[in-house]
């Protein structure tokens, strides 16, 4: 039940930030939504990818379960989406054909694989350097 | 434009929406097993055939009831989605030596969302054609 509030709150936030970045990247910079979305989601991998390997068993963030969850399956899940993306691209797909978007999501879920391993690898180099002076 | 009906439709449906990811995700691993990342496809599929027929039932530009689309939507469907979790766990997949699943993944989650989405979009048109 602890764990259930705590993801709830965490995805809470997660799609409040979600929505106020894509009112600033299409109200405020009067970019389209498709850009909001690719904004969120590889901000979201480039911040999970980095998190899991923070906290990992090599990492040198030590968190509890409940935390973990509450940023990776509450705060990032809820940031990142893949229902904006799709429909996104259905939209794309009767405008400019189903090959374009068929790249266009491609190149888009690529990139969201490109931007967890850049997490993942900035973490990792973070967790090597250690501090001087261990124990 | 933010009214607190939206924010308030956001906030609740990504609550819902982040607790029921976890509870189907834990539900499909529990049936399917860890060996590959079942739950968060089953999850991603299932959300994007809903928001495919949202998307049917709602006038695009200008909904109808904001704060019900808010809701549903932006909160809900938005939140119980995921492409980090997605991401990060091709990622492991690629990482632990096993690139085929790593691509499966990938391949499956593109075309299997992008048809869902699809699907309901056209069904819901069959059924209940905007005005």
């Amino acid at each position: 039940m602890r764990l259930h509030l705590a993801i709830a709150a965490g995805t809470a936030l997660g799609g409040l930030s979600r929505y106020l970045v894509g009112i600033a990247v299409v109200g405020g910079l009067g970019l389209a939504h498709p850009v909001a979305t690719l904004a969120v989601n590889l901000l979201g991998c480039l911040l999970i990818g980095a998190f899991a390997t923070l906290t990992g068993p090599q990492g040198r963030l030590k968190v509890s379960p409940t935390v973990y969850q509450t940023v990776v399956t509450g705060f990032l899940g809820g940031f990142t989406t893949f229902s904006m993306l799709s429909v996104e691209t259905l939209d794309w797909a009767h405008a400019n054909g189903l090959t374009s978007a068929a790249v266009v999501l491609g190149l888009h879920l690529i990139a969201a694989l490109a931007a967890t391993w850049l997490g993942h690898g900035l973490a990792t180099r973070y967790n090597a350097s250690r501090p001087r002076n261990p124990g | 434009m933010i009214t607190a009906e939206t924010l308030m439709g956001v906030l609740l449906g990504s609550a819902a929406g982040g607790v029921a990811r976890f509870q189907v995700g834990a539900w499909v691993t529990q049936l399917a097993g860890t060996a590959f990342p079942w739950g968060t496809l089953v999850v991603n599929v299932s959300g994007t055939l809903a928001a495919g027929v949202l998307i049917a039932l709602w006038p695009s530009d200008h909904p109808t009831s904001p704060g019900l689309f808010a809701l549903l939507m932006l909160g809900f469907l938005g939140s119980y989605t995921t492409v980090s979790s997605f991401a990060l766990q091709t990622l492991n997949l690629a990482r632990e030596g096993k690139p085929v699943r790593a691509a499966g993944n990938l391949l499956a989650s593109g075309t299997a969302c992008l048809g869902a989405a699809w699907l309901g979009y056209q069904l819901t048109m069959l059924v209940a054609p905007l005005p």
